[in-house]
């Protein structure tokens, strides 16, 4: 794979600066700051910490802790029996892990990037998908494949591709998205605790985000199952009575910000981050888009048969008598992910929900 | 830990020779018996350094031979009531017994096989039930067996991807210091594929005890071996994984197990993974949807017919006094009551639940399942109502 992770200085230089910060501090106490990428860290050396059969495997993340740093320190903790570098072979560490799985282990493996993973997929959709069902269960596959996923980071070819859409279309996948720092925590450690397998989709872009959080209290209420399982549940991100604004991942924060400046001109926006695109939460959303009457879905992934479109599908489905305009979209291009310098004219933005929010029919509303 | 050079030098030098002739597979392959189910003398049964395979003991023989001629009951059996509409399709191993046995045979208790869609005799010579098996082909479900009882995975129909789970059940007992060897099966046609090498070159990596046994029956449905592959010999393949490769003749069940026991005692003895060619031959078609008179000619499937593996191993056990009357018997009757078990067993009638469409697709149905579920149950009360 690239060792030229990101073409972006910028972000170069705030992984490094995460990097240093979490190297910083060995253990956190109370509210602090606490980046993505730190939560996702801390969830896997807490889990490899409470079940011995969690195996961290992948290219890089071994004495290099991963081209994102997630896996950073793990092999000096744990070892290089527990965290290892494999041969460069997404279908081989794929493979490995489902006889890895088959055989009582729990493997937690890394696709260095998105487009990176495809070479596995043969691998993810006719055995990782199917072996509980063929076996009519006798044969679970506890096991969890991250990969990090979608652009805003300048990334080169084939590192920003949104593919949640290929995973969720199969049967027999898990797929989690999370969009917080708290979440990155919780979400992983439920996916490496779940019985069936899950594809973790980590947004690149919010790896270096900070936000007040204790990582000891969140270790504590998920081993003492005192918050309620991510799995299944959307996040109700922000409430409001106008609109409804769908979203996941990456582009939730893109979402909260357009809800932000609506509040400014007058208008209140429900924000849902859906969290786990399989399983959907199909009530939560249904019973916002019933309370406001209009909704915007946003994703990153190109539009067409896509996550967004079956979320717009649902929602016609169940919720037809409570519309008062076509529930609309603001997605990716039918394009292939563009190059740098032209992303800011592909990826969803404010002003692009904003005027998505403007065309719900308001006109007609009085 | 040794590290996967450091053993390959290791078990080289107990043979007396040089990691790279250890790793190459012999100059020719290895057979003990000849067409005529004499053994070859002991000077041409291989004996090149490295390459020297004693004969098994006559009980192992005569138990091999019992579970051949079962072998080849069930391919004909099967074969006979897929003619009969029983089931709609049964990829037979008619002439590939030999190596379908000794791939069970070679194998202990806490064993694991990876075996693919052909493999059919070998998953019921390791013990799994005849009809959990057949289950698969009769369309109740997509496998009947539970995996983990039997220490047989389930039939693979993609190829080549069961061979980086075999990898990794072997992985993984290694990590826990358990000695379990792992044999996963494919094809020739299967080594073309990316999944073959990524498979050797993990298991050789992680020196993890595997035994990739390829069955060479020389056509991947209709293309033949010569265009799949220009290396020496697929055997060969294993030296650029720095894993030992050996070749045997897939059609003589003596040195087939001579062969496998050996490796399967390799692997466990933590000398890392090993690549064992058979060279056999599909004599009938792919499956009952094949047509093998449109790309081979009669003549050359009636010179394998001359090495048919059932008379060859029958020869032998005659002529070496292994096989009286009341032993043959025996066997016959074995081989009866499994075909007997196959024929109640594929006329009876099974319906499969259809509820079982969803209740297996995760540990606890989506809330999304759970309402296709009520929707198909309702859809199917109606059919009843109206009935």
């Amino acid at each position: 794979m690239s060792a030229t992770a990101t073409t972006s200085s910028a972000a170069n230089g705030n992984v490094s600066a995460a990097t240093a910060a979490a190297a910083a501090r060995t253990a956190t106490t109370g509210t602090q700051p606490v980046t993505f990428a730190k939560a996702l860290n801390t969830a896997l050396a807490d889990s490899m910490d409470s079940t011995d059969s969690v195996l961290v495997f992948g290219e890089d993340v071994g004495i290099l802790g991963g081209v994102f740093r997630i896996t950073d320190g793990l092999t000096k903790r744990f070892g290089t029996n527990r965290c290892f570098d494999t041969p460069l072979a997404e279908s081989g560490i794929v493979g490995m892990a489902i006889g890895m799985a088959m055989n009582g282990m729990r493997p937690v493996i890394e696709m260095q990037f998105d487009a990176f993973a495809y070479p596995a997929f043969e691998q993810i959709a006719s055995h990782v998908a199917k072996m509980h069902n063929r076996t009519k269960g006798k044969m679970p596959l506890p096991l969890v494949i991250r990969i990090p996923y979608a652009g805003g980071i300048g990334g080169v070819e084939h590192h920003c591709d949104s593919s949640e859409s290929y995973y969720a279309h199969t049967p027999g996948l898990k797929v989690f998205t999370p969009a917080t720092v708290a979440d990155a925590y919780l979400m992983l450690r439920e996916a490496i605790d779940s019985p069936d397998p899950v594809i973790f989709m980590e947004p690149k872009k919010l790896y270096w985000t900070k936000e007040q959080v204790d990582l000891e209290a969140l270790r504590i209420s998920h081993e003492t199952a005192a918050v309620p399982p991510t799995e299944g549940r959307a996040a109700i991100a922000r409430t409001g009575t106008d609109a409804t604004l769908i979203a996941y991942g990456p582009s939730v924060s893109t979402a909260m910000a357009a809800a932000e400046a609506a509040a400014l001109e007058g208008r209140s926006l429900e924000v849902i981050d859906v969290r786990t695109i399989v399983p959907l939460d199909d009530a939560t959303i249904c019973a916002s888009v019933r309370k406001t009457g209009r909704a915007v879905v946003i994703a990153e992934a190109p539009g067409f048969a896509s996550v967004s479109s079956e979320i717009v599908a649902r929602i016609q489905e169940r919720c037809f008598h409570s519309l008062a305009a076509p529930v609309l979209r603001v997605t990716g291009f039918d394009t292939p992910y563009p190059a740098p310098k032209l992303e800011k004219y592909y990826l969803p933005s404010v002003d692009r929900i904003l005027d998505a929010v403007d065309a719900l029919q308001w006109e007609e509303k009085a | 830990m040794t590290e996967p050079r450091e053993g390959i030098e290791q078990v080289s030098s107990k043979f007396g020779i040089t990691p790279e002739d250890y790793m190459l597979p012999a100059r020719t392959e290895i057979h003990m018996l000849d067409i005529n189910g004499k053994l070859h003398p002991a000077g041409e049964q291989g004996v090149e350094p490295g390459h020297e395979y004693p004969l098994p003991s006559p009980k192992v023989l005569v138990d091999a031979y019992e579970q051949l001629v079962i072998g080849r009951r069930v391919n004909d059996q099967n074969s006979a009531l897929v003619r009969q509409g029983r089931m709609a399709v049964y990829p037979s191993s008619h002439g590939q017994e030999a190596a379908q046995v000794a791939a069970a045979l070679c194998l202990g208790e806490n064993d694991w096989m990876f075996p693919t869609y052909r493999d059919t005799v070998a998953v019921m010579a390791k013990g799994v039930a005849p009809m959990e098996v057949m289950a698969g082909f009769r369309g109740d479900w997509h496998s009947g067996y539970d995996p983990k009882k039997y220490k047989v995975s389930i039939q693979s129909t993609p190829l080549t991807t069961q061979l980086l789970h075999a990898v990794g059940v072997a992985h993984a007992a290694k990590l826990r210091g358990e000695d379990t060897v792992v044999l996963a099966m494919c094809g020739d046609g299967a080594t073309s594929e990316g999944d073959f090498h990524e498979a050797l070159n993990f298991a050789a990596v992680f020196n993890v005890p595997v035994i990739f046994f390829v069955q060479n029956n020389q056509y991947a449905i209709s293309v033949p071996l010569s265009a799949q592959s220009v290396a020496p010999s697929l055997a060969h393949k294993a030296v650029g994984y720095g894993m030992a490769g050996e070749r045997v003749d897939g059609n003589d069940l003596i040195a087939l197990l001579a062969v496998l026991r050996r490796a399967v005692r390799l692997a466990r003895e933590g000398n890392g993974p090993l690549l064992v060619e058979a060279h056999t031959y599909r004599m009938q078609a792919h499956t009952n949807a094949d047509d093998a008179t449109r790309y081979r000619e009669d003549a050359e499937v009636q010179a394998w017919i001359a090495k048919d593996p059932v008379a060859r191993m029958r020869s032998y056990l005659l002529d070496a006094g292994l096989l009286p009357d009341a032993t043959e018997a025996r066997i016959t009757a074995s081989a009866e009551a499994v075909a007997q078990t196959l024929r109640d067993g594929m006329n009876s009638e099974n319906t499969p639940d259809p509820t079982d469409l969803f209740a297996h697709v995760f540990s606890t149905p989506t809330t999304q399942l759970t309402e296709q579920a009520a929707m198909l149950a309702d859809e199917l009360a109606r059919e009843e109502e109206t009935r």
